[in-house]
């Protein structure tokens, strides 16, 4: 692993090296990147990074976007907004034509400030609603919405008749916004929360908070978190005998989540985007080549499993892409051609921006999944 | 005096050089950096005052930055409040706080003042992420307006930069005639021995928590102009780990050197501009110097000059004896 | 409802037991060195960690990776006395808590680059079918947990009681100099204590990974904790101390399960904090002046 990483270390200083002989030749273009790479949302981070490089290596070993090279200047915002802001003035400064990420919400909100004022085209991978409402002329993004999740699971848990449902969520950035639209939907859909509990992102034990559950009687439980939190929850949640329906949501979609909670995740359902179960996608899925692709290249270059947070930072590069190629690469042009994105099938889903809408995907960007036999399947 | 007219001489070439740094950076990203090392300055700085002179931990200066930024934005953002009072507003209002939880706070010693302010910053942590309906928890408040005078507003580094500095170099003033006076005096006092201090007659229960409260109310003025500089703010930044950052910009810039403050704030928030190209291996490198810039200067930064003076004196003696 | 009472005690409990074990650490290496060792979390991180990797990567047994891994932590904490505390002697208590800070940022660092960022698990060590007592329910694991933790307690008292080393030790806590005076190598004490304490905070590391899993970066919030029982316990090492990790413990489940979840910590340090207020010397000690 070390001397991978060394390796890689090497190998993006001679792209660093070589890219700045061929940008006397032909100027490059230059493209910002704002991921939280270390720190506590790393997890979104590094997938993020590794697939906008992977994006950028293939456009340029196929010649660049209109002959033009592309260059990828990655930030590390550890997950912290002072850094991210400190990051992207540096971004802005160098002259990129447009930014993908940040990683976080958090991050995201601090530096939409900038963006807006300095008019560079900003692509978010970050799921927060408020990112993109009200619409901000410059700011777009690829992570679903959390209310797309939410209503694909209280629909699910309508069709079943279990209308008493305790909540569990992690009091960061991402649960917090999970738990706000959770209980903003609960209302539409007839569904009382009987339990509203959160648990801290580095707790270990939450078999109180379960505990507590147990007691009042709730005919489903919709925990909102990202490893390890929920996996160490369907642990305990197991201990504990509870025997309701256990829903998640897709910030533990990934393989990674079985291989944590073991034979406690069985049973456990989730919304998910379609890249967990590509190769199970019906063949007329218009996203399964892309999908399939991805997930290929992914394990090819860094052997491991390719997931939507990566599929994030994959989608804001294909669609930054899409609008360089027909539009050419200045900030005004890119802004233009991208609201103007209509059915474009990417890994988080089916793609239409316009002048009203800048995150672009319905509540069919989600599938349902459930763990059977060790392994993700799909709900039909 | 003679020294008197070096501290006011070491003051004007520090605001000179403070006010001509924007020509050199200006149109850069780094001027951006320069304007978070201005707000990082005054935080060090209040913890310097804290720490440094009276001898006093504290664990959660972060949470004084926080309630700062957070009353303001708070107030600017759900309440349309003017910027200005805003500021003026918290640094009170954060003011009083310290001074009321000073007293107990501070009959504590060692370590277990270490704990019970770490403990107060946490519990303080925990309100601005679980009172969501007033903070926007853990994702954070957006819509802070910027500082305006009239129809002139704060809105780009440079303005912002002049502003931080303006203020900064005020508390700097502040704090250098504070520790030159009769209160530094004894301030250094309860540092060597409470009990002497006692004994000649210093008020040091009293003086504590006075020294606790200003450096509270530095804090929270610092945050507030974070707060509208940034016009974003989120939990993230005033947790456990900035306390600790600013406890480590403390003792690498110099225990009780106001200028200390300062220099450990500029590379501790410049560092990780040209540790960036370290990609992963920064928080390995970072580590490593933090272990090795407390092994071997102890002093901190702000003894370079004493250390290599003495030295560059020498070789010169030995050239001129050459020639 | 008593039934549930009963299981946030055990859950308490079973997490106090951990945040003993980390306390204790602390306290040993504060005794003999007057240094609050910011490390320690990273010890318990690298038990855990290690624990994983000789199991899933090398696939050892279990227990051989276990002894490992708790071979492999002492083996950093005494090259970390050695490397940064020794030459450091003689600076400032507060120069040597930043050494420690900077010491666990370089090790969590290192750990990152070697395991990655990701969250790894380790099997239970014996099944991990749940018991239940009166009405409340546990896993084997935990009583994997409250055993070691007995036993960690008594080789402690043993060793710090009726051996010579750990009488010496127990001299250098009372009076460093009169210690050397009466011709006990302080220096060796000093470092026996790094591997004590970095011994125990790694075994505290694997037995709850099976649990509460490991990563890169699980040490900062736990070690935070255990410094909390260690004050709690008047940075006592000895049984002053697991009180307090316990009762810290037992305090977050109450106040998760029937206050408040979100402010289950805020309710414990407040508490701490008025503890403190009002038994500024420790919840057990006799009131005394500051040691040191």
């Amino acid at each position: 692993m070390l001397t991978n990483k060394l390796r890689n270390l090497f190998l993006s200083a001679v792209c660093v090296l070589a890219s700045a002989a061929v940008a006397t030749a032909a100027p490059t273009i230059k493209v910002g990147a704002l991921f939280a790479v270390t720190g506590p949302a790393s997890f979104l981070g590094e997938p993020e990074r590794n697939s906008a490089q992977m994006v950028v290596n293939q456009i340029n070993a196929a010649g660049g976007i209109r002959r033009q090279k592309v260059e990828l200047i990655v930030m590390d915002t550890q997950g912290d907004a002072t850094k991210a802001v400190q990051a992207a003035t540096r971004l802005i400064k160098e002259g990129v034509v447009a930014i993908i990420g940040p990683s976080t919400t958090g991050d995201t909100m601090a530096v939409i400030p900038l963006v807006e004022r300095a008019k560079v085209p900003l692509i978010s991978c970050s799921a927060g609603a408020k990112i993109t409402e009200p619409v901000k002329p410059w700011v777009f993004k690829t992570a679903q919405n959390d209310y797309l999740a939410v209503t694909k699971i209280y629909e699910h848990l309508v069709k079943h008749k279990l209308t008493k449902v305790a909540l569990l969520t992690v009091s960061d950035s991402f649960g917090s916004s999970g738990r706000e639209q959770l209980k903003a939907l609960a209302g539409r859909y007839g569904i009382t929360l009987v339990a509203d509990d959160t648990y801290g992102p580095k707790d270990t034990d939450m078999t109180p908070q379960l505990t507590k559950i147990r007691g009042l009687h709730a005919q489903a439980l919709i925990c909102w978190g990202t490893n390890p939190g929920p996996a160490i929850i369907a642990r305990n949640a197991r201990q504990l005998g509870l025997s309701i329906p256990l829903f998640m949501s897709h910030g533990v979609s990934s393989k990674k989540f079985i291989d944590l909670a073991g034979s406690a995740s069985e049973g456990i359902i989730l919304p998910s985007g379609r890249v967990l179960v590509a190769d199970l996608l019906p063949k007329n899925d218009k996203q399964k080549k892309a999908l399939l692709a991805f997930v290929k290249e992914y394990q090819k270059n860094f052997k491991a499993e390719g997931d939507h947070f990566g599929g994030h930072a994959w989608d804001a590069m294909m669609l930054l892409k899409g609008a360089i190629e027909r539009g050419g690469a200045s900030r005004p042009a890119i802004r233009a051609q991208l609201e103007k994105t209509r059915n474009f099938a990417g890994i988080g889903g089916i793609f239409n921006y316009s002048p009203t809408d800048h995150s672009g995907l319905t509540k069919d960007a989600f599938v349902l999944v459930k763990v059977k036999g060790g392994d993700w399947t799909l709900v039909k | 005096m003679g020294t008197e007219r070096n501290v006011l001489l070491k003051y004007l070439l520090f605001s000179a050089a403070v006010l001509v740094a924007p020509i050199f950076f200006s149109g850069g990203y780094l001027l951006n950096v320069l304007v978070f090392v201005g707000i990082n300055t005054m935080l060090a700085l209040a913890l310097n005052l804290l720490l440094g002179y009276a001898g006093q931990i504290s664990l959660g200066q972060a949470a004084f930055f926080g309630l700062g930024s957070y009353i303001s934005g708070v107030a600017t953002a759900n309440y349309g409040m003017n910027p200005w009072t805003a500021l003026v507003l918290a640094a009170v209002v954060v003011g009083v706080i310290a001074f009321t939880i000073g007293f107990p706070i501070l009959k504590l010693k060692g370590h277990y003042l270490a704990m019970s302010t770490l403990g107060f910053g946490i519990i303080i942590y925990i309100l601005f992420n679980e009172t969501i309906d007033l903070t926007g928890g853990p994702s954070g408040l957006s819509g802070i307006p910027y500082f305006s005078v009239g129809e002139f507003q704060f809105d780009s580094d440079l303005k912002n930069y002049f502003l931080i500095w303006g203020f900064a170099l005020l508390m700097i003033l502040f704090s250098v005639n504070l520790v030159n006076s009769r209160i530094g005096r004894a301030l250094r006092a309860i540092h060597d021995s409470e009990v002497a201090a006692r004994v000649m007659g210093v008020n040091a229960r009293l003086l504590k928590v006075q020294i606790f409260a200003l450096s509270a109310v530095f804090s929270s003025i610092a945050g507030s102009l974070y707060a509208h500089t940034m016009t974003f703010i989120s939990p993230a930044s005033f947790g456990f780990n900035f306390s600790v950052e600013l406890l480590t910009m403390v003792v690498i810039g110099g225990l009780g050197t106001v200028y200390g403050s300062f220099l450990g704030a500029a590379l501790l928030t410049l560092l990780p501009e040209f540790l960036r190209t370290l990609q992963d291996y920064d928080i390995v490198f970072y580590g490593l110097l933090l272990v090795l810039m407390t092994m071997f200067m102890p002093g901190g930064l702000v003894r370079i000059p004493s250390l290599v003076l003495p030295f560059l004196a020498k070789f010169k003696v030995r050239r001129q004896g050459n020639a | 409802m008593s039934e549930q009472l009963l299981q946030y005690l055990l859950s308490g409990l079973s997490t106090g037991a951990i945040y003993s074990l980390i306390g204790i650490g602390f306290a040993i290496i504060y005794n003999s060195t007057g240094i609050i060792n910011f490390a320690q979390g990273e010890f318990f991180m690298l038990g855990g960690m290690s624990t994983y990797y000789f199991l899933s990567v090398a696939h050892l047994p279990l227990p051989v990776a276990m002894l490992l891994a708790v071979l492999l932590t002492t083996a950093v904490g005494v090259l970390f006395e050695r490397l940064a505390i020794r030459p450091l002697r003689n600076a400032s208590p507060l120069i040597l808590v930043i050494i420690t800070i900077g010491g666990s940022i370089l090790i969590r660092g290192i750990a990152m680059l070697i395991w990655g960022k990701d969250t790894h698990s380790i099997p239970m060590f014996t099944g991990n079918e749940p018991l239940t007592i009166g009405g409340a329910t546990i896993l084997p694991q935990h009583l994997w947990i409250f055993g070691i933790t007995l036993l960690i307690i008594i080789i402690n008292r043993f060793y710090f009681y009726n051996t010579v080393s750990g009488k010496a030790m127990r001299a250098c806590s009372h009076n460093r100099r009169a210690a050397s005076l009466v011709g006990i190598d302080v220096k060796r004490m000093v470092l026996f204590a790094f591997a004590i304490s970095s011994a125990m905070g790694s075994v505290a590391g694997i037995i709850s990974a099976p649990l509460t899993m490991t990563s890169y970066d699980v040490g900062i919030m736990l070690g935070l904790k255990g410094f909390c029982a260690a004050i709690i316990g008047g940075m006592s090492s000895g049984i002053a101390t697991v009180f307090g990790g316990l009762l810290l413990g037992v305090l977050e489940a109450f106040g998760a399960g029937l206050i408040s979840s979100g402010y289950k910590d805020a309710i414990a340090f407040i508490i701490l904090l008025l503890i403190l207020f009002i038994r500024p010397q420790g919840l057990f000690k006799k009131a005394e002046t500051e040691r040191v």
